[in-house]
């Protein structure tokens, strides 16, 4: 990496603000989206108001969020109540590294890609814990523990989904393995995985029907109860900006990435068909939490272990058995 | 010292505040839990936020000035209460009702039953986590605010009853709308089974939790939905018919396990049988008076007392007025369905989840106002 010494520390400064920028922009449009989503599932308009189509609803209400008094409750361990939320963002924008865009937008095409990616997630469950701990809260440490046991126990059907992709492709590399399905898409070639991954996938990220540990009915708000101002808008941040990484992996594992279905080439650009399938991903975990009711804590832990693991162990069984052979 | 370190230095069980302020409590019902993890070991619901002393307001007040105040105690089936209130009052002074008068009541009571249950099953829904059918269900109980609305000038608290009739009458319009109405929520309904009853995972949710055995019913007084859920076909309007419900054709629907799910299912069949009552009610109703001119105005009651019960969306509603021959009830009690209802849950949370505590609680349907009082 020597020879281009230059270039590459413009490429990195540029990178991070563009990442930095892009997913500030990201959560405002989630959120907007996720508002009129709803709204219209529900039989409703949605925000209309503020900008057109109700656009700007998101920049007035963070504009409050950030204008809100930042309390921190006195009997709280203030120390890790104030970093939790830093920690919660942080790792999130790490997933933006190695993400392929593009053939060309890809801010570091590392070797262990999808390693990192998925290391760095299971940070937030850390930050989880800090905050409903440092909370001082009851509901919020209750939140916090289901928030742990929960991410435990999706973690591993989840990478045991993955790896049967990077069997597959002998690869961790995001470009490789976006490459390998130029042809055929690996949802078609690895169906189970694939429906492994979204759903521990919306497990990760907390989304109903699985938003277990913010269970607003039963826990008040979970592990962000004494949360305000910004401190719960980085929470919230994460949030979506976790969606979108989730959803672009997913595209990037089992979608054909950057490219058109069935090796078609209808001169669209590969950013375009990234985000395009990314958001249509995202609209389908929207869909799911306004459609559905959420699962108790048991059930979901035996949908876990019960079925989703050795579903998904079965899978990288034959996966592995299959390429043997072949 | 050392016999006492042998002891477990951290104490398993913690408790939790349910309320008065939270969520999913429907107002300001507070549930002491004592909690192994998230397991409930003890429950006890702490009554009594939100008094504001109706009965003894009912003291000071002649009896037409009580009318307000019996819709704000049960402000979800205000209809209901008004009506068990001006039939009591009725049977005590024994005061004649036109037939039109009767009809009007009872659709208007039966349309606020229908709301009062849509109110619950999206509030219920939600408890669980699905918030869409919540938005559905008060599109549709929009509709009969509106239409009572129309005929008694408010939405919730309609102190629409007079003593030997209704306040007003009711136009061909309110007929149409109350057609169209109930032919609305008719078709509504394929959507609610659709979207929750056939969900699996509201199944999963409610199937076998909270169990209310018909010995618990009986000894916590449990009447209403909640009861019927037990496989004990009580219902007031067909135990003892009061008003007109005699001349209708309808179904008192029963459960049999007595959990959660058969509570959803009580439920929404008694909005079908409520549609059935009204349909048939618009169909019988007589031209005539609305109103019985030759009530006193102010309504002085022989001396002695009467008991009347109806019933109302949540169980039965008993009205007990004691007159001593002046414009003043002596004693008003009100016995409420609510508190037998409620006070069934130190029985049935023992043992199950937090979640689950959510979801018998919503199940139950309460409206603390009506305890308080």
């Amino acid at each position: 990496m020597g020879h281009e010494m230059g270039s590459d520390w413009v490429r990195l400064v540029v990178g991070l603000v563009v990442v930095l920028a892009f997913s500030q922009l990201n959560a405002l449009f989630l959120v907007w989206l996720e508002r009129k989503v709803a709204g219209h599932i529900q039989l409703r308009p949605g925000p209309k108001e503020v900008g057109p189509f109700g656009l700007l609803q998101t920049i007035a209400d963070g504009i409050k969020l950030v204008g809100k008094e930042l309390i921190t409750p006195a009997t709280a361990d203030w120390k890790l109540f104030i970093i939790a939320p830093v920690f919660v963002f942080m790792p999130v924008l790490v997933g933006f590294l190695v993400l392929p865009f593009s053939p060309q937008l890809i801010l570091r095409d590392m070797n262990a890609g999808v390693l990192l990616i998925f290391a760095f997630s299971t940070f937030t469950v850390l930050a989880i814990l800090a905050g409903g701990w440092a909370s001082n809260n009851k509901y919020a440490l209750l939140g916090a523990v289901r928030s742990v046991a929960q991410n435990v126990a999706y973690e591993i059907p989840l990478l045991l989904s993955v790896m049967s992709v990077v069997l597959m492709v002998h690869s961790m590399r995001f470009a490789e393995i976006v490459q390998a399905q130029d042809k055929l898409w690996f949802i078609f070639l690895q169906p189970v995985a694939g429906l492994i991954f979204l759903i521990c996938a919306t497990a990760e990220t907390n989304r109903a029907p699985f938003d277990i540990p913010e269970a607003e009915s039963e826990l008040v708000a979970g592990f962000h109860t004494e949360y305000s101002g910004m401190r719960f808008g980085l929470f919230f941040l994460a949030e979506y900006t976790n969606m979108f990484i989730v959803s672009a992996v997913a595209t990037s594992l089992f979608f054909g990435g950057w490219q058109g279905p069935f090796g078609f080439d209808l001169h669209i650009p590969g950013i375009v068909w990234f985000l395009m399938k990314t958001y249509v991903l995202i609209f389908v975990i929207m869909w799911v939490r306004w459609t559905f009711p959420r699962l108790r804590f048991d059930q979901l832990m035996n949908f876990s272990w019960k079925v989703m693991i050795p579903l998904s162990l079965a899978n990288l069984l034959v996966t592995a058995v299959v390429l043997k052979f072949i | 010292m050392a016999e006492q370190l042998r002891e477990p230095v951290v104490d398993q069980i913690y408790s939790l505040n349910l309320g008065p302020q939270h969520p999913s409590t429907h107002g300001v019902l507070r549930v002491l839990l004592d909690l192994d993890g998230e397991f409930i070991i003890k429950a006890d619901p702490i009554i009594g936020y939100g008094h504001r002393g109706h009965e003894k307001m009912g003291e000071n007040r002649t009896y037409k000035q009580f009318m307000p105040n019996s819709s704000r105690m049960d402000y979800l089936s205000g209809m209901l209460f008004n009506h068990g209130f001006a039939l009591a009052v009725e049977k005590l002074s024994g005061i004649e009702v036109p037939e039109r008068a009767k009809y009007i009541r009872t659709i208007c009571a039966e349309m606020n039953r229908i709301s009062s249950h849509l109110l619950w099953f999206g509030t219920y829904v939600m408890d669980l986590g699905g918030f869409t059918p919540f938005l559905y269900a008060f599109d549709d109980r929009e509709q009969i605010l509106d239409i009572l609305d129309s005929v008694s000038g408010s939405r919730l608290t309609y102190s629409y009853c007079r003593f030997g009739g209704v306040c007003k009458d009711v136009g061909t319009d309110f007929v149409d709308r109350t057609r169209a109405f109930v032919k609305r929520l008719l078709s509504r309904f394929p959507d609610y089974h659709n979207l929750v009853t056939k969900n699996i995972i509201f199944i999963h949710r409610t199937r076998g939790v909270g169990v209310v055995t018909q010995e618990q019913a009986r000894q916590f007084g449990v009447t209403g939905p909640n009861l019927r859920a037990t496989g004990i076909e009580y219902d007031v309007r067909k135990a003892e018919p009061y008003e007109i419900y005699d001349r209708f054709d309808f179904n008192v629907p029963v459960g049999s396990k007595g959990d959660a799910l058969d509570r959803y299912n009580v439920r929404l069949e008694e909005m079908v049988q409520s549609c059935r009552i009204i349909e048939q009610a618009l169909d019988q109703m007589p031209k005539g008076d609305y109103h019985n001119e030759s009530a006193a105005f102010k309504v002085r009651p022989p001396k002695g007392e009467v008991y009347f019960a109806v019933e109302s969306a949540r169980g039965q509603t008993g009205y007990y007025l004691v007159s001593d021959g002046s414009a003043f009830p002596y004693r008003c009690h009100i016995r409420v369905p609510s508190f037998g209802n409620l006070h069934v849950l130190t029985d049935v949370l023992k043992g199950t989840l937090v979640a689950d505590a959510i979801s018998i609680l919503g199940s139950i349907d309460v409206v603390i106002p009506e305890i308080d009082r």
